[in-house]
């Protein structure tokens, strides 16, 4: 049996190193839907890393009485039932930014990433360990949110968490706000640009090509 | 083996081999059956917290209302501070004699005080229409000087609730308000914001033939029966056109609003 990665790494390997967003581009839907502001990336960040944690670890600890032909419907069941739960909690006692995140709450149960991490590793390892993949997935994806969250409230509309930073032109300032921050698009450029960042850095990142450029180099055969 | 052993019976049902029939159907049905248990008993017990949490926003979504139209904390002072509170009988356009506001929501749980709208009347992409609504409505020396009436309509990610604000002439909007929505966050989630709300007082709804003409706009508001529209969410801006429109139309307030201005309230 070989020797199994210490939590420590499981933890910290996919918040940069194997991140699900920018190595698996896994989940990017919500990355670029609810990261117009900090505040809200914040919430589905935390929403996310709740689910996904007891999602690996519920799954994880039944994981020898899933019959295969069943199981990816019976992960999703768990998923979606954890989503339900999550989204009334926040309905509950965090009514305002529950109502800015609206439908993208429940969208969590069809992330990528969710059932990535259950099929992929919670279905194959003990509790303890699925969790702390899980959280540390969670996280990964949180810090990109976080990031992209940032750039654009900070650049869409001059704030951080809804407190003014750079002076607006229209209130006396010197900052234009960039309209285009707010819309999607901005989120896939943010988004590409890290992607390239991060595999610039770490050139083990980058995939090789799949297809030789047209007109260029040896035929194949 | 003496007597029933359901600790030993549990064991020999783990150990069946996962893929065969009894335990996948087993298996199954205990998943959903637990899924189904917390994901019911989360709503129940989180639904009045919930609904207290919509009661207070929609309250304090009106209180700003009514505090954003101009004059109204002074009229507010002379009346007491207080709102008039009256339910309405939409069908006949006047104050309903047997409902109250106590008693709106058991009345409108029942189907027959409900009206099934058919697709020509239903801009709002409503389906059907409670036959009674509360509205808020504050007089001035007898005459009705402000009324809000609460309305709703179908928009592009779900049902929108807002609060239109009328001056006394039954014609010009005071200030509107949404108190609920689902839109676009970013998007169509802007009609919630102030800044666009802002555009609302002041516009007119008719004309002086009597014809609605109240629209978003499609860019910049172009007359007085316009608001600037929002920048990529033409559907929302349409939903909310079409919504004001359906609730001062005919199968809305109209007949309540005809009455008002004939002072017949």
């Amino acid at each position: 049996m070989p020797a199994r990665p210490s939590l420590w790494t499981t933890l910290t390997a996919p918040l940069l190193r194997e991140n699900p967003v920018t190595l698996q581009i896994l989940g990017i839907c919500s990355a670029l839907a609810v990261t117009t502001s900090l505040a809200t990336a914040l919430t589905m960040a935390a929403s996310l890393t709740v689910v996904l944690t007891l999602a690996a670890g519920l799954i994880s600890v039944i994981r020898h009485h899933i019959p295969d032909t069943i199981r990816l419907i019976v992960q999703i069941v768990i998923i979606a039932s954890l989503v339900i739960v999550i989204d009334q909690v926040l309905q509950a006692w965090f009514f305002e930014i529950s109502q800015a995140l609206s439908v993208f709450v429940g969208l969590i149960t069809t992330n990528c990433l969710v059932l990535g991490r259950t099929e992929a590793y919670a279905r194959h390892n003990p509790p303890l360990p699925s969790m702390v993949d899980a959280l540390g997935n969670a996280l990964g994806y949180s810090l990109i949110l976080v990031i992209i969250g940032a750039l654009r409230e900070l650049f869409g509309k001059g704030e951080l968490m809804g407190l003014a930073v750079l002076p607006l032109a229209d209130q006396g300032g010197w900052f234009t706000p960039l309209s285009l921050m707010l819309l999607a698009p901005s989120a896939f450029f943010l988004l590409g640009g890290l992607v390239w960042a991060i595999r610039t850095l770490r050139p083990e990142q980058a995939e090789t090509p799949e297809h030789a450029p047209m007109g260029r180099g040896e035929p194949a055969e | 083996m003496a007597g029933p052993d359901p600790l030993g019976a549990w064991r020999r049902f783990l150990a069946l081999p996962n893929e065969s029939r009894g335990k996948t159907l087993a298996v199954a049905f205990a998943v959903s059956a637990v899924c189904a248990i917390l994901v019911s008993g989360a709503t129940v017990m989180l639904r009045p917290i919930q609904s207290a949490n919509r009661a207070a926003e929609e309250q304090a979504r009106i209180e700003a209302l009514v505090a954003g139209i101009p004059g109204m904390a002074d009229l507010l002072a002379q009346s007491g501070g207080t709102l008039g509170t009256v339910v309405i009988d939409l069908v006949r356009g006047r104050a309903a004699s047997d409902v109250t506001p106590a008693t709106l929501a058991t009345a409108l749980a029942d189907p027959a005080n409900w009206t099934a709208l058919d697709a020509g009347q239903d801009l709002a992409g409503l389906g059907q229409r409670p036959d009674y609504a509360q509205i808020y409505l504050l007089r001035d020396a007898g005459e009705v000087s402000v009324v809000l009436l609460p309305i709703s309509g179908a928009g592009y990610n779900g049902r929108i609730d807002a609060v239109l604000a009328l001056s006394g002439d039954m014609n010009t909007i005071a200030g509107l308000s949404v108190t609920r929505q689902s839109e676009t966050p970013g998007l169509g989630a802007r009609i919630e914001e102030a800044g666009w709300l802002a555009d609302f007082p002041g516009t007119r709804t008719r004309d002086e033939d009597g014809t609605l003409r109240f629209a978003v706009a499609r860019g910049t508001a172009a007359s007085v029966y316009e608001v600037d529209g929002i920048t990529g969410a033409t559907r929302t801006s349409n939903a909310v056109t079409r919504m004001v429109r359906f609730w001062l139309g005919p199968d809305g307030y109209g007949p309540l609003l005809a009455a008002i201005r004939r002072g017949e309230f």
